[in-house]
């Protein structure tokens, strides 16, 4: 092996090391037996059954993957319908339009957050679980745009022209050629939707009444009042959740895959 | 009747007339060629009759109905693109098949039609290929298939072989014509290669700027072009300016600037008028200086020039001749005696059915 690419493999090694040791050592964490992350470690599944009968955080996760759930549906199918009239018809104020979808991405999510908390208090939609999911849409919303959107670029229009000619009505076309070939980007962009509204702490947390959080904001209150192992159980429960939908996720459609 | 009729078609862009007051008739089961250079209206015509393209103004009949407010989906027509826009997600049989499903034929009818149709196609084995598994000649076959299967009013083709090398080109052309004939359907073939036009169609109209040039069969046109345009988008030709010296005994004459009088078959305008005519390089009999000249009664057209540059092809010989004020190019087929060189005197004959006047 030449010095180079020994040099190479450090490198590529540190930085692995840097992003996935801490989460490793968090893993780990959650099945020592100490509350304070004594070493030496001692195996142990108390901090697992422990969260089991953690009836608040139960709670919030059933809050967050119901909110993520639903917001990804509606966010995915709104913002595909959005892509598709950006780029295939000439819609009224084009330009702005796209030209807009870049801020709600640019500006912090808590000068957002902090807009939409009084924007609900006066329009009297007021806070809970029906507002988080209104922001959760808004946030998320030109992500998706701009993933199908790229995706919708990069397929041939002609391909729907020709679907046209061959006697297929819009829907059709859309279901049967349009959907089928922008499926990879549709799939990343649910993906994107639904890590950002399951990930979504500053929102949640402004816009939670209280008696109603989601997990990211209940798990900051968890460490607030002290922390224990049983968060490090809860985090590697949703770090291989993650995983495990990302792995399926990508084994159906090749990401940015040929077509 | 005609099958299909376009009426004062015009289509603006802002500024910009892509189509301005096209007329055309496409008989049933004619092959027609709309020929011409790129941003010349062709495409643009051949959209409209899709129903891709609106036309600012005009009508577009099919069958003697107006479509104009018809979507393209139920306009009942076939069309091939220039990279054939296979479905990249289905199989062969699915593609074929996706014109008669749409439609909500049965399967087992869908499956028999299928069959028939890659058959005449000849690619009956390849229904469970991807179209990528395919060559190109293969898939612009499928792309005709699947165009043609649900038995279409009209066929429409856009640049449908551009995509193909030469000699795969030359042999589909013949491939096209024959299904062609076979099916029995009306076609319109958008093209800028004035072989493939001359090879397939029936008629051809010529475009220049949005406005048809001329309409004709390939050799109405090529023998008998009605102005420069035409007559050099189609073909190689060579002009031959002077002035109309008048039309005498069904001959009209033309004293060119050097001049030379030449006689045309075609009728000359008054007395003085300025006239182009224009004669294809294969017309000319190049013969030595000193030759003497046929002598069958016929009149004929006599010039005489230098050779500045002979161009050896093989089965023939493309001649570069100066007769002093002009330049022209000759063509000759390569059984002669011997050829000419660089700076030999030469003289050349053409009948008068062979200077043709143009337009304007």
């Amino acid at each position: 092996m030449s010095l180079r690419s020994a040099a190479g493999s450090l490198y590529l090694g540190l930085i692995l090391v840097f992003i996935y040791l801490p989460i490793v050592i968090m893993m780990v964490m959650g099945f020592n037996e100490s509350s304070s992350y004594e070493l030496p470690f001692r195996f142990s599944l108390a901090w697992y059954e422990q969260l089991a009968g953690n009836e608040t955080l139960w709670r919030a996760g059933r809050n967050s993957v119901l909110l993520a759930l639903a917001s990804t549906v509606i966010t995915t199918v709104i913002g595909t319908m959005a892509a598709l009239a950006l780029s295939r018809y000439r819609v009224r104020g084009h330009a702005v339009l796209q030209i807009l979808l870049f801020p709600p991405m640019a500006v912090p999510w808590l000068i957002l957050a902090t807009s939409m908390l009084i924007f609900f208090y006066y329009s009297g939609i007021g806070r809970g679980l029906h507002a988080m999911l209104l922001a959760h849409v808004a946030l998320s919303l030109p992500y998706v745009i701009i993933v199908v959107g790229a995706r919708l670029q990069s397929f041939a229009q002609d391909l729907e022209e020709a679907a046209a000619t061959l006697g297929a009505n819009p829907m059709q076309t859309f279901f049967r050629v349009t959907l089928p070939m922008i499926a990879p980007g549709v799939a990343a962009a649910a993906l994107f939707a639904f890590g950002i509204s399951f990930d979504q702490f500053v929102t949640s947390y402004f816009l939670s009444p209280p008696g109603v959080t989601t997990l990211p904001v209940e798990i900051y209150a968890s460490i607030r009042k002290g922390f224990t192992p049983e968060i490090n159980a809860i985090s590697t429960i949703i770090i291989v959740f993650s995983m495990l939908l990302l792995v399926v996720v990508s084994r159906f459609y090749r990401f940015g895959g040929a077509k | 009747m005609s099958k299909v009729d376009i009426r004062n078609v015009s289509k603006r862009y802002g500024d910009v007339i892509a189509l301005n007051d096209v007329s055309l008739s496409f008989g049933e089961r004619e092959f027609f060629g709309l020929l011409g250079p790129s941003g010349s209206g062709k495409t643009t015509l051949l959209r409209s009759i899709a129903g891709f393209v609106e036309p600012t103004s005009g009508e577009i009949l099919i069958e003697g109905g107006d479509i104009s407010r018809i979507p393209t989906y139920k306009r009942d027509i076939g069309m091939v693109f220039q990279n054939y826009a296979l479905f990249p997600h289905m199989t062969i049989f699915e593609n074929v098949a996706f014109p008669l499903s749409v439609r909500g034929v049965k399967d087992a009818e869908i499956r028999s039609r299928v069959a028939n149709i890659l058959e005449l196609v000849q690619l009956g084995a390849y229904g469970s290929r991807r179209p990528r598994e395919l060559s190109g000649g293969q898939q612009q076959r499928i792309a005709l298939a699947r165009a043609l299967v649900s038995r279409p009013r009209v066929l429409l083709l856009d640049e449908p072989l551009g995509a193909l090398d030469k000699n795969l080109r030359q042999q589909m052309q013949i491939e096209l014509r024959q299904i062609q004939r076979e099916v029995g359907i009306t076609t319109i073939l958008v093209t800028h290669d004035q072989e493939e036009a001359l090879t397939l169609s029936d008629r051809i109209a010529i475009f220049r700027k949005g406005e048809v040039v001329q309409t004709g069969r390939p050799d109405e046109i090529y023998e008998r072009p009605q102005n420069a345009f035409a007559a050099e988008f189609f073909g190689a030709t060579n002009f031959l300016e002077g002035h109309s010296a008048g039309n005498n005994g069904g001959l009209g004459s033309v004293r060119l600037d050097d001049g030379t009088l030449v006689l045309t078959s075609d009728v000359v305008p008054a007395n003085g008028e300025r006239v182009v005519t224009t004669v294809r390089p294969e017309k000319f009999r190049i013969s030595a200086a000193k030759a003497a000249l046929p002598e069958d009664g016929q009149p004929v057209n006599v010039l005489s020039g230098t050779v500045v540059r002979p161009v050896y092809i093989g089965a023939s010989v493309t001649y570069h001749v100066t007769t002093g004020t002009s330049e022209l190019t000759v063509f000759q087929q390569n059984r002669e005696a011997r050829l000419f060189e660089t700076g030999d005197r030469v003289v050349l004959n053409w009948l008068p059915q062979h200077a043709v006047v143009l337009a304007g």
